[in-house]
């Protein structure tokens, strides 16, 4: 398998940056990381994964849709779109890296989200095995291997070299532009890392946390649980575990008057909001419970209904550590699955 | 001191005082508590904790609790404490229907400090004389306590219960804490080092809205962020500007009512040191009108909301100076 040695990732770094723009975990405090902007001489994070998560790079918090200015009686239609520039993002998870698939199921079935998928064609996902799981960790329940992580081009890491392994026609392009940095190495160690790594996965606090009670089938019942009062009764209302969601999709489209034309703009918009989906006639959901409902039932029902039995979660802890009351949705299975 | 809280609320059940209580509940792991209203000394006893990582503040949960048939019972630590009897003097909670036991509080720990060692993991964390022992699949860590505090509990301005109706454990004083260190150390940098600090903060900003959710002085029934009639309803900021305005007006409008219980800085995701923007407008209450308290009674009418002749005139920001 082609490899660099760690002492020479920085060079390969460096290579990367000169014909595309590169994003890269760094920590911005020990062991707290988010992807910046690769400029020479950043260290790549050691954390296990970063705070916010890696589908910004597809569907940003914010992004200018369309500006309208208005000369008399017309209205000019200008079109900002400024997402045609090649990319690669290294070290992403394999929770994030499923979780494009996932966003690929929203945005790419019709109509096609444009915006989107410019950034997943000019985008190149260069994904990171990971060796030291934390106890928030759950992508297993999802059937994701940790130590396999998906994306176009596959880091794995064996404590001296990263070996690199290309799944798709893009990556097969990206390790050919740096073939020359890399060289044949002995990937005999991997596999003993990698069974670490899953033996570790199967002794993790959330290592038995099941999907069998949920999907598309189990709609009424669920919906109808009388445990959501329970679960929901803290909850107030914040949007930090959608926000740092890898799944998560849902947007606003707003107008902004700047004085002299208007902005169109999407944001990120979160169903635990009060004015999420606000319509004429009012809310559609208009107590707390019934919100945090949605995200859940959501996740753990209405997706895999829509879309062949997949959820819309990937276990990568990030609600865990980051709700203000740790309340998530490892509390709700538990609640809600069969006993 | 769990078990004393478990039996006094099991009491205060039983006898009929209350008919509900708000506490914290056990979670997945070791660290991570909820607030939760429980009903039955049942329930109290299959889920109620109170340990080293219970920091929620309560307070705010008490304006809708209050509003519910019966009497709940209220743990409060003695932040806490703070924030309720600011809740009261706004009439946000309806004081004779809430029965509030203090309780000692901390200092707490933040996991987030023993997880910014590189500990990772963690399946147990035990507090032995002052060193934390962190057990994980790991292996077993230790750190300092002390290192591991949570920032609201660094600079505890009071072990002093405000407003309770009985206690569990001894009664504090009013601390003489380093809150406003850091402030100070602001007011010091120059204008564009000021500016410089806080855009590398407030640009972190995901517009959450945890900080103010979570805030016991953010009490409207609708914010103005959130209401599409006042015109600056928000769910992403356009530019920088608005960044910093969503924070900077959260500060004002909590002025002379935040009681520095330090919610919002723990809340925040991205780790954004709030706190420090409503400890700059408590600094400055207390030099330019005196020593003043939020949430310490509830009587005293708020440095912001009374007229006094001798009250400093709008020309004192020119005094100050530019920088």
């Amino acid at each position: 398998m082609l490899k660099i040695s760690a002492s020479n990732l920085n060079a390969l770094f460096d290579r990367i940056a000169e014909k595309q723009t590169l994003y890269i975990p760094v920590d911005r405090e020990p062991n707290v990381s988010e992807y910046k902007k690769y400029e020479s001489g950043m260290t790549m994070s050691k954390a296990l994964n970063t705070v916010r998560s890696a589908k910004d790079f597809f569907f940003p918090q914010t992004e200018n849709l369309a500006e309208f200015k208005m000369n008399g009686k017309t209205i000019e239609v200008k079109d900002i779109r400024k997402e045609n520039e090649d990319f690669v993002v290294f070290g992403v998870r394999a929770c994030d890296a499923r979780s494009f698939g996932i966003l690929d199921k929203v945005f790419l079935s019709e109509p096609v989200d444009s915006f989107y998928k410019n950034r997943r064609d000019h985008g190149t996902i260069v994904t990171m095995a990971c060796t030291r799981p934390a106890e928030t960790c759950f992508c297993t329940t999802f059937g994701i291997d940790p130590t396999v992580p998906g994306g176009d081009v596959s880091v794995f890491f064996d404590g001296e070299n990263y070996f690199f392994l290309d799944n798709t026609p893009k990556g097969e392009a990206f390790v050919a532009s740096v073939s020359d940095m890399l060289e044949d190495g002995d990937a005999s160690k991997l596999a003993e890392v990698q069974e670490n790594a899953r033996n570790i996965m199967k002794k993790l606090p959330l290592a038995g946390l099941s999907t069998d009670s949920f999907g598309g089938e189990r709609l009424m019942e669920h919906f109808n649980s009388d445990k959501w009062a329970e679960l929901s009764e803290s909850c107030f209302g914040c949007g930090t575990c959608t926000f740092v969601c890898p799944t998560c999709q849902c947007y606003d489209i707003r107008d902004f008057d700047t004085g002299n034309g208007i902005k169109r703009f999407r944001c990120w918009d979160s169903c635990m909001y009060s004015d999420f989906t606000k319509m004429a006639h009012g809310n559609s959901r208009n107590s707390q419970l019934e919100r945090f409902r949605q995200r859940f039932m959501h996740k753990l029902v209405y997706f895999p209904a829509n879309n062949d039995g997949e959820f819309g979660c990937v276990g990568c802890g990030r609600c865990l550590s980051k709700c203000p009351i740790s309340m998530n949705i490892v509390k709700v299975m538990k609640a809600l699955e069969d006993k | 001191m769990q078990e004393a809280m478990i039996k006094r609320a099991k009491e205060l059940l039983a006898d009929g005082t209350v008919n509900r209580v708000m506490g914290w509940k056990k979670g997945e792991f070791a660290y991570d508590t909820t607030p939760a209203v429980f009903e039955t000394a049942e329930e109290i006893d299959r889920d109620f904790v109170y340990n080293d990582f219970t920091q929620a503040n309560q307070s705010k949960y008490l304006i809708k609790e209050s509003r519910k048939e019966g009497k709940i019972l209220a743990l409060l630590k003695p932040c806490d404490t703070y924030s309720f009897n600011q809740l009261v003097k706004e009439h946000r909670i309806i004081r004779e229907n809430v029965y509030v036991i203090g309780i000692p509080g901390g200092p707490k720990i933040d996991i987030e400090k023993i997880k910014a060692k590189g500990i990772t993991g963690i399946t147990n964390v035990k507090n032995e004389d002052f060193t934390l022992k962190i057990e994980t699949i790991y292996g077993v860590e230790t750190m300092p306590f002390y290192e591991a505090i949570s920032v609201k509990c660094e600079s505890c301005k009071s072990k002093k219960h405000v407003v309770y109706d009985e206690l569990i454990g001894e009664d504090g004083d009013v601390l003489d804490s380093n809150r406003f260190d850091m402030v100070e150390k602001l007011e010091n940098m120059t204008a564009q080092e000021r500016y410089d600090f806080w855009r590398g903060e407030l640009s972190r900003c995901i517009r959450c809205n945890a900080c103010r959710n979570v805030c016991p002085a953010c009490t409207c029934e609708n914010c103005v962020f959130d209401n599409p009639k006042s015109g600056i309803d928000q769910k992403a900021a356009a530019d920088s500007f608005e960044e910093n305005m969503f924070h900077i007006i959260r500060a004002f409008h909590v002025a002379g009512r935040c009681t520095d219980c330090g919610e919002c800085s723990r809340v925040c995701p991205q780790n954004i040191p709030l706190h420090l923007l409503n400890r700059k407008f408590i600094k400055d209450i207390n030099c330019l009108y005196g020593e003043y308290q939020a949430g310490a009674d509830t009587t005293s009418k708020a440095p912001l909301t009374d007229y006094r002749t001798d009250d400093c005139e709008p020309s004192v920001v020119h005094e100050r100076g530019a920088e």
